[in-house]
């Protein structure tokens, strides 16, 4: 395993994702070419918006993507997953429409202000989380249980039975596309979240720190880093994501529903965080394959529609193809895979890679 | 040097000590609340039957807790239980409505082979991609769970409701005992009713146990959850016990489906949504760590009926409102969890003044292996 980590290099872990990814594009090619085409039509706000299942994927994917890059995060360096994600999001999506109602007016100060408290909201529930499995060292699925189970209903006591409407030309300029720009805002988001992380980890070494803290903890501790406070600086960077994914959510439809805003959207960042290839037991990540990940997913949601799968069946389709992902980026067959590679192909391997076999 | 051998060997018993404690706090608690709602509530709790009413509405889930207890002994997780009665339900609700078969015993024999393979086949297939391919049990089981409802909903979007008589012949039949039972404002004797399903369930958690206590699996599943390493060097096959309680997990999901449709006779798709979270809930309250090696399928069954419980409690108090429960839920649930926490951390801080430093390191520093293998 460990061997495994030190000589797998960057593209080794981008490999399995983008080779499912290129088999699903070959397969729509050969299924209907015209699934790619990108077309522009008029909205019916009368703006120019860019249309077409590509487009779509991208759009629809962005709550995901922003949720995986922060559950890399935390499965990084806990070593387990935050499941009470989609239900924390309802509540970030409560606060802010209660802030929002609460001024009357929709202006954009009004929605910076609310958005600004959303955030804070959630950044204190994952702050609770994070007590729980940094201070109180339980396993973070444990301790993200109970938010998974009564979240839901904090939302609700916040909000009330009604799902309330959101109706502004600002919202759905968050929610759906800017007046005279084509493309959709949502991607813009993933963009903005991916670049913010980039630059927290280009100008400190929280990578490191993160890395270090999930592979060896004790070790991390003794080299005088505070792995309480990587993984509670860990949780608040999910809380942030969290509450931009629940934004988006939340101006995309215009209303709010806390039965369904990000309902099962934890499972669906848990398996891209997996797909992009990263060890859901902490240590090493790559942000790029989860965002990876989040598109194949939704891609392959796209897919089986175009292919007149039911909604509601979708479900099954997807788990063959997620089980057929990870047994092909599973260590035994890769294991086996290489050393088949090899027999054929002898070539002289760095030292390694040998012992890998 | 002695004397130090000494507390080793009382330390020796420390796992089966923490499950042993973990177990009493889950049942002193359970008493505490019963009492609690005897004395508050009165009415319904004062009769017997109350106590058998838990066991007939949770039959199922008690059964699919133990399903998940002896996976996290083991250190996975198993989240497709739900999704797997709910595939079972539906289609043993299909079958016993077209099979056509004339005599009931054959049809319902068939319905319970059918439910009882679905489970194996799951089983399976999850145990040997956990096991032998070394994939994070959670996705498989995740992709399980995917696979599942979506095969449910292949099946049938709609509700289907049992029609086969012989079967709600058997759906009906009660233990009836009249020596537990009440009498009615009418006067008429109300015998105690326990259905079919809650005695197998409180067979599966006996059986289940005895499994666990006394078998060459069952122990080399505290084993491998323990620590992987030191069972693999006892000599102890780790794939194979994986594997085996990876199927004993899925046949149990699939006997917990078919006891879900002698107590509800209707598949749907929407049956037991969401209650692997219940089940996995009800073991940590009973004291299974999900880290591995510490648990018991006892505490499992006091985690059940705590959950229950407290749902009856909100049921017949003036707070009645599925958010309340809700709320009450992960009360609860914060609270065992962290009183776990507080109690296992006072007891490590103490072993290991007791025990050597060095060990205690070690458990630290292989983690994040065991981790990796866990979740």
């Amino acid at each position: 395993m460990k061997q495994n980590r030190k000589t797998s290099s960057g593209l080794g872990q981008l490999l399995i994702p983008l080779v499912a990814l290129g088999i699903l594009i070959v397969f729509n090619i050969f299924r209907d070419i015209s699934f790619f085409s990108i077309g522009m039509r008029v909205n019916n706000a009368g703006n120019i918006v860019l249309t077409g299942n590509l487009i779509s994927i991208i759009d629809s994917a962005s709550e995901l993507a922003i949720i995986a890059m922060g559950m890399t995060l935390v499965t990084a360096a806990c070593g387990g997953q935050d499941i009470s994600v989609g239900a924390v999001g309802a509540i970030a999506g409560a606060v802010f429409v209660k802030v929002l109602q609460g001024m009357g007016a929709i202006t954009i100060g009004s929605v910076i202000l609310a958005f600004v408290l959303c955030c804070l909201a959630t950044i204190v529930f994952k702050l609770f989380n994070g007590t729980l499995v940094a201070v109180f060292k339980i396993q973070p699925m444990i301790a993200t249980l109970i938010l998974y189970s009564c979240a839901r209903s904090i939302a609700y006591w916040i909000n009330g039975d009604a799902t309330p409407q959101l109706k502004s030309s600002i919202i759905s300029s968050i929610g759906k596309t800017i007046p005279g720009i084509p493309v959709p805002t949502p991607i813009f988001a993933v963009i903005l979240v991916g670049l913010l992380l980039f630059l927290i980890f280009k100008f400190t070494s929280l990578r490191l720190y993160i890395q270090s803290v999930g592979i060896n903890q004790g070790a991390a501790r003794l080299n005088g880093m505070n792995p309480i406070m990587i993984k509670l600086i860990c949780f608040i960077l999910l809380g942030v994501c969290v509450s931009v994914a629940s934004l988006i959510g939340v101006c995309r439809l215009g209303q709010l529903n806390h039965k369904t805003l990000l309902v099962d959207i934890e499972m669906d960042a848990i398996l891209a965080v997996a797909i992009g290839g990263n060890s859901l037991g902490g240590g090493r990540f790559k942000l790029s394959g989860s965002i990876l990940g989040a598109y194949i997913i939704q891609m392959l949601t796209t897919t089986l529609y175009a292919m007149n799968v039911a909604p509601v069946n979708v479900k099954a389709y997807k788990a063959i193809v997620i089980i057929i992902i990870v047994v092909a980026g599973s260590p035994v067959v890769k294991n086996k895979l290489t050393a088949l590679w090899k027999r054929l192909r002898p070539v002289p391997v760095p030292e390694g890679a040998e012992k890998e076999g | 040097m002695k004397e130090k051998r000494k507390g080793f060997a009382l330390g020796r018993r420390e796992p089966l000590t923490d499950t042993q404690m973990l177990m009493f706090i889950s049942i002193g608690i359970f008493a505490a609340m019963y009492i609690g709602a005897m004395l508050t509530l009165g009415g319904g709790f004062l009769k017997p039957q109350m106590i058998f009413d838990l066991l007939n509405d949770n039959a199922a889930l008690i059964i699919i807790s133990c399903a998940l207890t002896i996976v996290m002994i083991g250190g996975g997780i198993n989240i497709s239980v739900g999704g797997v009665i709910g595939l079972t339900v539906m289609s043993c609700a299909l079958f016993l409505n077209n099979n056509g078969i004339e005599s009931a015993f054959l049809s319902i024999l068939l319905t319970f082979l059918l439910a009882l393979g679905i489970g194996l086949g799951f089983g399976l297939l999850q145990g040997f991609l956990v096991s032998h391919l070394e994939i994070q049990p959670f996705i498989v089981t995740l992709a399980g769970m995917f696979l599942a409802r979506g095969l449910t909903t292949i099946l049938s979007v709609n509700p289907v409701k049992v029609t086969n008589e012989g079967f709600l012949a058997l759906v009906s039949t009660k233990l009836k005992i009249s020596w537990l039972g009440y009498v009615a404002q009418n006067g008429n004797l109300i015998p105690a009713k326990i259905e079919i399903g809650a005695v197998v369930a409180v067979a599966v958690v006996f059986l289940m146990f005895l499994l666990l206590r006394y078998t060459k699996l069952g122990r080399g599943i505290y084993a491998v959850g323990g620590n992987r390493q030191s069972a693999l060097m006892l000599g102890i096959n780790v794939k194979n016990t994986i594997f085996w309680s990876y199927v004993i997990s899925g046949l149990l999901s699939g006997l917990a489906g078919f006891v879900f449709l002698m107590h509800k006779p209707a598949g749907n798709a929407s049956v037991a949504m969401r209650s692997e979270m219940d089940a996995i809930a009800s073991s940590i309250i009973g004291g299974t760590l999900l880290t591995g090696g510490v648990g018991g399928v006892i505490g499992t069954f006091f985690g059940t009926m705590i959950l229950a419980t407290i749902q009856k409690i909100i049921a017949l108090s003036p707070l009645n409102a599925s958010w309340w429960q809700e709320m009450a839920n992960g009360a609860m649930l914060s609270f065992f969890i962290l009183l776990q926490s507080v109690v296992l951390m006072r007891k490590n801080r103490s072993g290991s003044r007791k025990r050597k430093g060095p060990d205690g390191k070690k458990k630290k520093t292989e983690d994040p292996a065991a981790q990796s293998g866990s979740s």
